[in-house]
């Protein structure tokens, strides 16, 4: 039915469309602000189901649109999804309608503004993901970060100003190095087409510079250990749609960029480089976690689990160095890995935005994310917290859920690494067990605390409908990941026949 | 045998010098206090002008005037953007004169003769004509910035820059008589030519320096910026907004006239003055910025460390370089004045509305207006969807692609250093309380030019490939 649609270019700019749409209109009052947003929400999340029912797993690069932009540098407006970029699309506009729900009642202060920034962000965050040209794909990112910016210095917390300033310089540092490195990678291959830049045999030393501006622009956005410390500002200071967007999104910007360009393009200087990125890695999995169990504030110890679950992701897709090196490259063994690390992208996605929305509930009624203030909540909201309890195991790494699929795979590939990446990575269960069930006994269970939670309602229509339908996802996710699974294989196959072929 | 000169080729200049005599005459005549009919006709003098230029010069490539004058596309790009700036500098003006008792004919004489001046530089094909344009545009702003005669701050600051002008303007004529007595020629093209026969002589060198001196002081770029935050700040606004876009266009154009073409064989010494220049005002103009409280002392700090970046490109050497340079140039222009706007925006009568205080709330007080700053700082920033972010892309990919990768890092660098002020002006306007909540006084026409403005920066930034295929096609 969609045939001839330029489906991806209706998913940037329908809703960036919207968002101007709001701003010039929503002014007038706030109930046509919020369906309108929903209304551009919901349409561009339908519109994004035929990028997965049309998608062809063996068929390379699908839906590609391909017209010259700025012919004199032959920088072209070229997009195009496979299998790694598509379910991160639909990861985006789900998550930006559940943000849209989220913030229904809650966001009283120049609402049209708030929806137009969230919903210019998601034509902007699809781009990332389907930009095939390397100047498109800057301008993308870069231009994300504007939004964020005016989401946490108007509608966040208390410290917001210092933290999204911290927010846009440090990763506007980390971005500028990157675009240092596609120029002269375009000087190097003639062009700005992204797929032209793999295999061009650069030597080791052009390699190691290119990877180390990517890794600046890259491990800022993860983030990775220790340029992580803007994310627990910004995720606390955030209002919770903020917070939402950065954790279900934008770290795995970071991430997908580590596949679309580190690896691919200078594969030489990843393989040098992949014991300084595991042993990253490892210190987000292990040390960030060990700080996240002494957290007083809910939403910086889910900030600092995200570090710890992102730790993972980059895991998975460096270790698959050692891997070959010891099994070689034809085993599943390097595949399994980077599966693993894509599939906890996802998974994260919906976890993180799950036990965020949580939080921010609790937040809507109690204005305090101090655990202390806590207590007892399953006494007077037991159906709120029989969703938190649920996303907190997910969040844990529970069989059954989607946290525990991607960690596995992961856990079990490097096994074939070495034993003491496999044991180190899988203590990540323990820490993530011990804080989050920490953190549910002391909010949860128990008896009630005060006075304030013993006035607590429970969820109403709204909220539960969000929250079931994440925990339907995350549930659905842990017990049959095998579409998405399908949908990663051939692709990351691709890369890493790009990462190998030297 | 003296020949006739083409006078034809030099129609725009001697039309916009007619006109400018015209206007000044009918100006004594017009009653009222009310001079919107001197702004109309000094728009329509700009408007017929352009017409004229690109009619004439487009597409040719031709001396006159005794091998003095040349008329070739560059000089069509330059002249146009220089028109369309000054026309936005007269459209912006009218409001904040007319609140102060200012709005008087000399304003748009003025200015229109200093666009003369700006012509005759962009077309100089000999040391004397770029030195009589430069001189007639230094004289016009020199007024420019007096112009609120009842301004302290405003008399101090022409009286800075007409010192540090003429002196500088002086350092320029004696490096240009360096170089008549090793060439013996004014002539730009003979002077080419001999440089690339005998370059090495040190006599070559010393006029270099002293003219890049001269140049680099029009530029605003350190250690010869000194003029730049203090005319900046005192001169009225719109003077400050004419003189921080149209004659860094100017001044685009004397470096690339005499410097680039007329000594372009010593390019392997200036290269190196130039990367200095540049490295310096990007390190300077950016330190100093992050501790203004003024706003207009902020721009004009941030021109120094854009300037910086423009000279990167003439550094890079090659046409693409230069091509780079005249992009940024023109958009920077561009968002300067709207920046500037901005200022006159928040203006009254008795209140200049500079200061960085002024900005607080003004996402509450005035959503529109605070959209509009948000993308001319953001384009400053050089965040793509805006224009300045190509601007600084062309400038990275030229240094790149001429082998100067580390320098391209540094300025980029310097690039995030920049975002913090510009951050700084973003938070002042979005995310502080109110205090001054009264209306802004704007009237529908100003609102109109100021969307137009930010529209530009905002187009520009999804589809910049025509300007770009534009500047780089003057130099090709």
């Amino acid at each position: 039915m969609f045939e001839g649609w330029p489906l991806l270019s209706v998913l940037v700019w329908l809703p960036i469309a919207g968002g101007v749409a709001l701003l010039a209109i929503g002014r007038q009052s706030a109930v046509l602000t919020r369906w309108l947003a929903l209304v551009f929400a919901a349409l561009t999340f339908l519109l994004s189901l035929p990028l997965w029912t049309g998608f062809d797993p063996h068929g390379g690069m699908q839906f590609v649109e391909r017209v010259p932009w700025i012919p004199v540098f032959g920088i072209e407006y070229a997009l195009g999804v496979d299998g790694i970029a598509m379910p991160l699309i639909i990861l985006t506009t789900f998550s930006t309608l559940i943000v849209v729900l989220a913030g229904w009642d809650t966001i009283t202060d120049k609402p049209s503004v708030y929806y137009a920034c969230f919903l210019i962000m998601e034509g902007i965050m699809n781009g990332v993901f389907a930009a095939m040209d390397a100047i498109l794909f800057y301008v993308f990112w870069e231009a994300m970060l504007v939004p964020m910016f005016l989401i946490i210095g108007i509608w966040g917390g208390e410290n917001r100003i210092y933290a999204t300033i911290k927010f846009f310089l440090y990763t506007f540092l980390g971005s500028v190095l990157m675009l240092v490195a596609l120029v002269y990678l375009r000087f190097q291959a003639d062009s700005f087409a992204i797929a032209d830049m793999y295999g061009l045999g650069l030597p080791l030393s052009v390699q190691t510079l290119i990877f180390l501006a990517f890794l600046a622009a890259f491990a800022v956005k993860v983030p990775m250990w220790p340029v992580h410390t803007w994310l627990p500002d910004a995720h606390v200071e955030a209002p919770t749609g903020g917070s939402v967007i950065l954790a279900a999104i934008m770290l795995k910007i970071g991430a997908y960029g580590f596949l679309r360009f580190s690896l691919p393009i200078a594969p030489d200087a990843s393989l040098k480089l992949s014991g300084l990125l595991i042993a990253l890695s490892l210190i987000a999995v292990v040390y960030i976690g060990l700080v996240a169990l002494v957290q007083k504030d809910m939403k910086k110890l889910i900030a600092y689990s995200s570090i710890a679950h992102m730790g993972f992701v980059t895991l998975g897709f460096f270790v698959i160095f050692p891997i070959m090196a010891n099994v070689g490259f034809s085993d599943g063994g390097a595949l399994l890995a980077m599966q693993g690390g894509m599939v906890q992208m996802v998974a994260h996605g919906f976890v993180s935005a799950a036990m965020f929305l949580c939080v921010g509930v609790l937040y809507d009624r109690m204005h305090t994310r101090q655990i202390e203030a806590y207590g007892g909540v399953v006494n007077t909201m037991p159906m709120f917290a029989a969703f938190f309890v649920l996303f907190a195991m997910a969040n844990s790494g529970l069989p059954g859920t989607a946290g525990f699929v991607g960690e596995f795979m992961v856990i079990l590939s490097s096994f074939k690494a070495s034993f003491w990446y496999s044991l180190l990575a899988a203590t990540a269960l323990i820490t993530g067990a011990a804080y989050t069930l920490w953190m549910i006994k002391r909010v949860v269970f128990g008896a009630v605390a005060n006075e304030q939670v013993a006035a607590l309602d429970d969820l109403n229509k709204r909220e539960f409908f969000v929250l079931l339908v994440l925990a339907i996802a995350v549930v659905g996710l842990g017990v049959y990941p095998a579409p998405l699974v399908e949908v990663i294989e051939p692709s990351l196959q691709r890369v890493l026949d790009v990462v190998t072929a030297r | 045998m003296p020949m006739m000169p083409d006078f034809s080729l030099a129609m725009p200049e001697i039309w916009v010098g007619v006109m400018a005599c015209v206007i000044l005459m009918m100006d004594l005549f017009i009653p009222g206090r009310d001079r919107v009919i001197t702004m109309w006709l000094s728009l329509f003098t700009l408007a017929v002008a352009a017409w004229l230029t690109i009619r004439q010069q487009w597409g040719v490539e031709a001396v006159t005037f005794g091998e003095s004058y040349i008329a070739d596309n560059l000089a069509v790009v330059l002249k146009v953007s220089i028109y369309a700036m000054t026309a936005l500098a007269f459209l912006y003006a009218q409001r904040y004169l007319k609140q102060r008792g200012l709005l008087q004919g000399e304003f748009f004489v003025l200015g229109l003769f200093g666009v003369l001046g700006m012509m005759v530089i962009s077309s100089a094909h000999s040391l004397l004509t770029a030195y009589i344009g430069l001189e007639l545009l230094a004289l016009c702003q020199y007024a420019l910035v007096a112009y609120n005669r009842n301004s302290q701050l405003a008399g101090e600051a022409a009286m800075k820059y007409f010192v540090l002008g003429a002196l500088s303007s002086g350092i320029l004529l004696y490096g240009m008589s360096m170089i008549y007595g090793a060439t013996a020629t004014l002539e730009l093209a003979a002077i080419a030519e001999a440089a690339a026969r005998s370059g090495d002589n040190i006599l070559y060198v010393f006029g270099l320096v002293f003219m890049l001196v001269g140049v680099a002081f029009k530029f605003g770029a350190v250690p010869f910026h000194m003029w730049v935050p203090d005319v900046y700040e005192g001169a009225p606004t719109p003077v400050a907004l004419y003189i921080g876009t149209a004659p860094k266009i100017a001044a685009l154009a004397l470096f690339l006239r005499l410097l680039a073409e007329g000594l372009g064989a010593l390019q392997e010494h200036w290269q190196l003055m130039v990367a200095i220049l540049a490295v310096l005002s990007l390190i300077i103009g950016n330190l100093f910025a992050i501790v203004q409280s003024n706003f207009k002392r902020l721009l004009g700090y941030s021109t120094v460390s854009h300037i910086g970046f423009v000279l990167l490109g003439l550094v890079a050497g090659s046409e693409q370089g230069f091509g780079a340079a005249l992009f940024y140039v023109v958009t920077y222009a561009i968002t300067a004045a709207g920046a500037f706007a901005i200022i006159i925006l928040l203006s009254r009568e008795g209140f200049e509305g500079d200061r960085l205080d002024d900005l607080k709330g003004l996402f509450r007080r005035d959503g529109w207006a605070a959209l509009a700053l948000l993308l001319m700082m953001f384009s400053m920033t050089g965040i793509p969807g805006t224009v300045g972010f190509y601007a600084k892309l062309l400038v990275i990919k030229a240094l790149i692609d001429v082998g100067m990768v580390w320098l391209a890092v540094f300025a980029i660098v310097f690039a995030v250093i920049s975002a913090f002020y510009y951050l700084k002006v973003l938070k002042i306007a979005f995310f502080d309380p109110v205090e001054d909540n009264s209306a802004l006084q704007a009237s529908g026409g100003f609102r109109l030019i100021l969307t137009g403005n930010a529209l530009a920066v905002l187009l520009l930034g999804i589809f910049p490939g025509s300007l770009m295929a534009v500047c780089l096609a003057a130099f090709g």
